[in-house]
């Protein structure tokens, strides 16, 4: 295990330098720049501009120096908002971004999981029905559309929820956007769980179970789930990253100032710092994320080896 | 258990929602929301290039002079001022005005606002709102010293300009964000960080900060040290950042905020039909930019040919849908001319006909005239367009007219906006997309752009006599004068037609019907200052 985790804590490392070595470069290849305006700046302006950020040194030292500023931890200014660092950006958006997904993530599971073992157990009912129905409409939906209707229906017209969330400061904020964001994977969920439920129930250790003369909710909570629930282990990692940094088009939709709305905009106002900035806070929460995964994996599921090869 | 627990939920979202719904009705007065859309870069006057913070500067900041309601300029800081004979020297006198913070307003700060504005380490993007000012852009140039500027404060409540030459618009150039006062010892303290923080955002003018949340608000009150508070109607105003346009209209439909001023383009028929949509004319011009350098749109009678070969009316209706005024000249409608409440655009009259038939007519005798025949011959070109927004459909309207009418064949091609406009600066492209929104309520604010010293004359045009007569329009002092040489100016370049103008831009916004004495500045800015809310 200590040798395993060695390893992979290495293999992070080196993703990790890829990751901002491969976006540094592309990001300073493509034209224009953090000063790019319709209205063009004086050449003084753009030269004290440029002197102030030191976007005036030759490429590769501006890398060095960002390797050093990134080892102490800081991401520098926001090119976006005036004397603004990239640290309290992300302190401020990767909170709220992080309470929104953490909600969706517990939404998701309370819910899809339940969902999936109900239509495992009531197979070719209408109970199975309903729900495979149902989680079908929500993997085929696009979020924003979901999102559109439910601002359009409880927002404009009953006017039970807000519109805009905001900082997701009160609770019934927070309720379309969780319903939003979570639609696709809960569905996915209650799917993935049916289908693995139905493979298990199926094995002969549950028929053994059941010859014991243990309660039918002992043999499916105690036995059956235990090995239906690895699968969804494996799609929790990418899932937890991915809500957690931000669905940038739910945080658009509903106003809320997380982390997503700064992926897609640094690149466009060429905000240097702030690509950079969100990237590697993506790439750490996805590297992390998928390693915890591979270790919890291991906790639940016995049957896995920590290294498919001798070498590995 | 779940069924319950979802029960619970919607039951508790229901209560906290009426809970909230009845604490804010109340007072007489309520606060306004206003959606400015996204977190501004900075609300430092000086820093600030963006409309939406400008909003936010002209209700906390005031300068020498500034707009009433009805947009006309009246003493601001200023009590009065002289003018010298030759137009070049302003000296002004300040009254007895007040910082939130309670210290007097000085003709030295003044003195330090403008120093820093034009200073290029200040990085200020609109320093060339100053450049009237003697020596003030060799100091942006990085040529003179800060010191060097042609300010002085004679005593703590007398100010002395000096003039480069002189210039008719002065006292408006006054009233516009990047020559307002900021404070010196604040400035000091906290460095650019200082308009972040709503306890070191002091201002002289109608409002202060009251809270400044990243990406979400920034809730401004009414001041009690402004000089003028006794004006100023609004208690309140809630500036709100919800950037999608979509959400934008959901929030303002269910009441959330009261003005909205980015409909979806796709929502316009309908919030027209339901007269919703308030449409202002806006100072700016979109048009196509045409490369001089690239034959054939080195030949005139080509330029002009593609100008005339348009329907504008059909691209507002159809393809814009944004209910634009068709533009057929340069100079948008708004700008005055010499004689008082006169417009320039109505003096000088349309330069490109109003009958699309005779137009197509003309195109095709020009574009004969200068050996292509029915298009024969005729090169392929590109038109060039940013990726956002709804420039494609344009495009492809042009695409097809130029096609119909003239039998020339042009191909489409988009850029990432940032992209777009380093190809557009460095005259990569044969004819692209452009749009221009003036800085001040003065035809020089679209004409000097065509100067061929001018940075922003991405067509490449050179044309003597048109620097001559916009030299001349800079120099004098004699609004008459002034306005003729810029008539004469605009008529050369609708002759030569390195640029095709489309439509005059216009703003389009939704206000909240109890909200009464919303004024529009034509520069964009929207001011709440004298608005209530019933």
């Amino acid at each position: 295990m200590g040798r395993y985790i060695i390893h992979r804590l290495v293999s992070m490392a080196l993703t990790l330098f890829f990751i901002i070595t491969i976006t540094f470069f592309l990001m300073h290849a493509i034209p224009g720049g953090p000063f790019t305006r319709e209205k063009p700046l004086p050449e003084a302006i753009i030269k004290a501009l440029n002197e102030k950020y030191h976007l005036d040194d030759p490429v590769w030292k501006q890398y060095l120096d960002y390797w050093k500023d990134i080892l102490r931890g800081d991401l520098g200014p926001s090119f976006q908002l005036t004397n603004r660092t990239v640290n309290e950006l992300i302190g401020l958006g990767f909170p709220i971004t992080a309470r929104l997904g953490i909600v969706a993530i517990v939404f998701t599971i309370l819910v899809g999981v339940p969902l999936g073992i109900l239509s495992a157990l009531r197979q070719g009912k209408w109970q199975d029905y309903t729900t495979m129905f149902i989680a079908t409409l929500g993997v085929t939906i696009p979020s924003f559309v979901l999102a559109t209707v439910l601002i359009y229906f409880f927002g404009v017209v009953l006017k039970i929820f807000p519109t805009t969330s905001g900082r997701l400061t009160r609770p019934i904020e927070y309720v379309l956007p969780v319903i939003a964001l979570s639609g696709y994977s809960l569905s996915f969920i209650a799917r993935l769980v049916r289908s693995s439920m139905l493979d298990v129930i199926k094995q002969d250790y549950i028929r053994t179970a059941r010859a014991k003369g243990l309660s039918e909710f002992k043999v499916i909570y105690k036995h059956a789930l235990k090995n239906a629930i690895i699968p969804v282990i494996t799609y929790l990692g990418p899932l937890a990253a991915g809500l957690l940094t931000g669905s940038f088009v739910i945080e658009k939709l509903f106003s809320i100032p997380g982390m997503g709305g700064y992926f897609v905009n640094s690149v466009g106002n060429r905000d240097y710092t702030m690509i950079m900035g969100s990237t590697i806070f993506y790439s750490v929460i996805l590297v992390v994320m998928n390693f915890i995964v591979d270790i919890i994996y291991v906790m639940v599921d016995p049957r896995i080896k920590l290294m498919g090869t001798k070498e590995g | 258990m779940i069924k319950r627990a979802i029960v619970l939920l919607l039951c508790t979202a229901v209560i906290v929602s009426l809970f909230t719904a009845c604490a804010s009705s109340g007072s007489d007065n309520k606060p306004i929301t206003y959606n400015m859309g996204a977190n501004p870069k900075t609300i430092d006057p000086h820093l600030n290039n963006a409309v939406e913070a400008g909003s936010v500067i002209v209700h906390c900041f005031e300068g020498l002079t500034r707009k009433d309601a009805e947009g006309k300029i009246q003493p601001g800081m200023a009590e009065r001022w002289d003018i010298s004979d030759d137009g070049t020297k302003y000296t002004f006198y300040l009254r007895d005005a007040k910082w939130s913070d309670g210290k007097p307003v000085t003709a030295h700060d003044f003195v330090y606002s403008w120093r820093r504005a034009v200073d290029p380490n200040t990085g200020a993007e609109y320093a060339y709102q100053l450049w009237y000012i003697k020596n003030a852009q060799a100091i942006t140039e990085g040529k003179m010293s800060p010191k060097e500027l042609g300010v002085r404060a004679v005593d703590d409540k007398t100010l002395e300009v000096e003039l480069e030459a002189p210039c008719a618009y002065f006292l408006q150039l006054t009233a516009f964000p990047t020559l307002f006062p900021v404070r010196e010892d604040i400035i000091e303290k906290y460095g650019d960080g200082w308009a972040n923080n709503p306890e070191t955002y002091i201002t002289n003018g109608p409002m202060v900060i009251t809270e400044f949340v990243v990406n979400e608000k920034i809730v401004l009150k009414k001041s009690d040290t402004y000089w003028n508070k006794d004006a100023i109607k609004a208690d309140e105003l809630v500036f709100t950042m919800i950037s999608d346009p979509a959400s934008e209209l959901s929030a303002f439909e269910a009441g959330e905020i009261d003005f909205a001023d980015s409909p979806p383009a796709e929502e316009i028929p309908r919030l027209k039909k339901e007269g919703k949509l308030t449409v202002k004319p806006q100072l700016g011009t979109y048009f196509y930019c045409l490369n001089v350098e690239k034959p054939p749109l080195d030949n005139p009678k080509v330029r002009k040919a593609l100008a005339l070969a348009i329907d504008r009316q059909y691209i507002i209706d159809n393809a814009a849908k944004n209910s634009a005024f068709p533009a057929y000249a340069w100079v948008p409608p708004g700008m005055p001319d010499a004689k008082e409440g006169s417009d320039f655009r109505k003096v000088g009259g349309n330069y490109i006909g109003e009958d699309y038939k005779k137009n197509v007519e003309e195109a095709k005798k020009l574009l004969a005239e200068a050996g292509y025949p029915n298009g024969e011959g005729f090169p392929e070109l590109t038109l060039l367009f940013n990726s956002e927004g709804g420039h494609k459909t344009i495009a492809e309207a042009v695409q097809e007219m130029w096609k119909n009418n003239l039998g020339i064949n042009v191909k489409l091609d988009s850029q990432e906006w940032a992209v777009f406009q380093e190809t557009r600066t460095q005259g990569n492209y044969e004819i692209a997309r452009h749009g221009w929104v003036g800085d001040y309520v003065d035809p020089m604010t679209m004409l000097d752009m065509w100067h061929s010293k001018s940075g922003q004359n991405d067509a490449r045009w050179k044309n003597s006599e048109y620097d001559r007569l916009i030299e001349l329009a800079k120099r004098s002092g004699d609004q008459k004068e002034r306005m003729e040489a810029m008539h004469k100016a605009e008529e050369i370049l609708m002759t030569e037609m390195p640029i095709i103008p489309i439509y005059y831009y216009t703003d389009l916004y939704l206000i909240n019907p109890k909200i009464k004495g919303f004024y529009y500045d034509p520069l964009g800015f929207k001011v709440f200052l004298y608005a209530t809310k019933k």
